[in-house]
């Protein structure tokens, strides 16, 4: 295979990577944003939308339509977590929050464990979205889902772009973003706010769930760990609370980790995951406020 | 709660019936600290009034409270006649009063025009919106200028002018100020007092928190004087005047 061809299918593949850690850290940082909080449940969004696709899948419903419900299950379960678990401590110490969340993902696990088993299942995908795509005589190959991924990303940012730029709710969200305070002080509703904020995220990180599962083939209750820690180190590099950042640096980790297994010595690929948490190591000492540089405001 | 659609009256200012502000008995604590601890404030249609005190006397406590921000652990805040001390924030605003908090607090990211536009958020009305923009720029001709910038790059004063613009796109009935020229160049402040004595004249009520008590008590009609969160003086800007070594001594050591 010729060199070109070969960097072209990895580009492709970062590509793809990469919007599923830039769609789960978008959610992450837009919460943060707000709230100043860690949202370790939103991984578990994931997960709720691909079981959701999943249960909708089994009862007869088109993937597409089981898909689009598996999105809103998850936009609703963020929701929910945020009215029940999050409202009742907001403006508690920092490891409150921390802990609140935590003690989320561990329920909404166990709840999946209890519901579907610890067991993988089979994620039902259209036989289609499996098939190989293939280019100059089969040197470039991708597949059907990883087409999939990139579209609808770039639909979910493209909504997410209008919304922020072009709604009074997006500009009351970059307002409260901003400064919290000062937003409630202008009138904004804060508790409807988040509530958005809160069903985007989880929108997105339901989106994630259903293509992550359909890339990786199975659903499990522990599904959404993995990608929320990538997403956390992506929204890191990208400076956290920022939207642009987090997408930025969604990308650039899909491309590093593509970059260290494809490029790299094949010694080095079992240590892809260190190399990239040696990464984030190195961000949080030298470059905290992330690659966009967003100074944060200091308060007196 | 119906307001004209044109400027405020001048006339609105009555010196007898129902304060348009009334707070009676009022505490508020941070924790185990008690911030204020009982004060009677009120605030009449169209009169300015100031709260002055030391660092700490609980007076930013008492907009906060005022505006829904910090919760009152005791007493009660009326806003004509109603009231206001368990409404959230955003209705407050509704009702007429905005709050323009110390450290001026505009969103520095977003354009001036952004700020602008937020500062109308409780009201839905977008032709007596634009009038106001309009309005409010002919005060503060600089902000007309500097439209499209972000707030962030404007000056200190600049940006407390904005901080006002965005109160008053609120059309409030009541404006509380929260030092409005700490950290401003004093020719600036001079400007900035200037225009609130225009505000004054269009019959907004201000409760005002400034701790340059001479600029302070030439704008107020009365004053209270806050000492450790207690009411320790009160009375017309011109008796207090009169009797500044009296206020300035109320100011806890802090004299100026």
């Amino acid at each position: 295979m010729s060199t070109e061809l070969y960097i072209v299918q990895q580009l492709i593949n970062a590509v793809a990577l990469g919007s599923l850690y830039a769609l789960v850290a978008i959610g992450l940082s837009m919460v943060f944003g707000i709230l100043r909080m860690t949202n370790f449940a939103h991984g578990d969004m994931m997960m709720v939308g691909a079981f959701a696709t999943l249960v909708f899948g089994a009862i007869g419903i088109p993937f597409w339509i089981a898909a689009l419900g598996g999105v809103a299950a998850g936009a609703a379960a963020g929701v929910i977590v945020e009215r029940v678990a999050y409202r009742p401590v907001r403006g508690a110490p920092d490891v409150t929050l921390l802990l609140t969340s935590l003690a989320v993902t561990y329920i909404l696990e166990n709840f999946g464990i209890l519901v579907f088993t610890s067991s993988p299942k089979n994620f039902p995908l259209p036989d289609w979205m499996n098939t190989a795509l293939q280019f100059h005589g089969g040197q470039i190959t991708f597949t059907q889902i990883n087409v999939v991924t990139v579209v609808l990303t770039i639909v979910a940012l493209a909504f997410l772009g209008w919304f922020v730029t072009r709604t009074d709710a997006g500009l009351g969200m970059r307002a409260a973003a901003e400064d919290l305070g000062a937003a409630q002080l202008v009138g904004l509703d804060v508790n409807r706010l988040i509530v958005v904020a809160f069903a985007i995220a989880s929108a997105f990180a339901g989106l994630a769930g259903v293509l992550w599962a359909a890339q990786a083939g199975i659903v499990e209750p522990h599904m959404g760990f993995t990608p929320l820690l990538k997403a956390f180190v992506a929204a890191i590099i990208g400076g956290f609370g920022s939207i642009a950042g987090a997408l930025l640096g969604g990308f650039v980790l899909g491309g590093l980790e593509v970059l260290i297994v494809a490029f790299l010595p094949s010694a080095v690929s079992p240590y892809r995951d260190a190399i990239v948490f040696a990464l984030l190591i190195a961000f949080l000492l030298f470059r905290p406020n992330g690659l966009l540089n967003r100074t944060q405001e200091v308060k007196l | 709660m119906v307001r004209p659609d044109t400027a405020p009256n001048v006339t609105g200012r009555t010196s007898g019936g129902e304060p348009l502000l009334a707070i009676a008995g009022l505490e508020v604590n941070y924790g185990a600290i008690a911030a204020v601890k009982g004060i009677d404030v009120e605030v009449r249609e169209g009169e300015v009034v100031a709260l002055l005190g030391a660092n700490g006397a609980g007076k930013s406590t008492t907009l906060r409270t005022i505006s829904g921000l910090t919760r009152p652990r005791g007493g009660t805040v009326s806003f004509a006649s109603e009231r206001i001390d368990r409404l959230s924030p955003s209705r407050i605003v509704r009702l007429g009063i905005a709050h323009c908090p110390e450290g001026r607090r505009v969103f520095g990211s977003l354009s001036v025009a952004e700020n602008l536009r937020l500062g109308a958020t409780a009201r839905s009305d977008r032709e007596s919106i634009a009038a106001d923009r309009a309005r409010v720029c002919d005060l503060f001709p600089v902000l007309r200028e500097r439209m499209g910038q972000t707030a962030g790059t404007l000056s200190g004063g600049e940006q407390q002018m904005l901080a006002l613009a965005r109160a008053m796109m609120a059309r409030p009935r009541l404006l509380l100020l929260d030092e409005p020229s700490l950290g401003i160049a004093p020719l600036i402040v001079q400007s900035i007092f200037r225009t609130l004595a225009e505000l004054k004249e269009m019959g907004i009520a201000i409760l005002l928190v400034e701790q340059n008590m001479s600029l302070a008590l030439d704008l107020a009609d009365r004053a209270y004087v806050l000492t450790t969160g207690s009411v320790s003086m009160s009375g017309p800007a011109a008796e207090l005047k009169a009797d500044y070594e009296a206020v300035a001594a109320a100011y806890l050591g802090t004299r100026r």
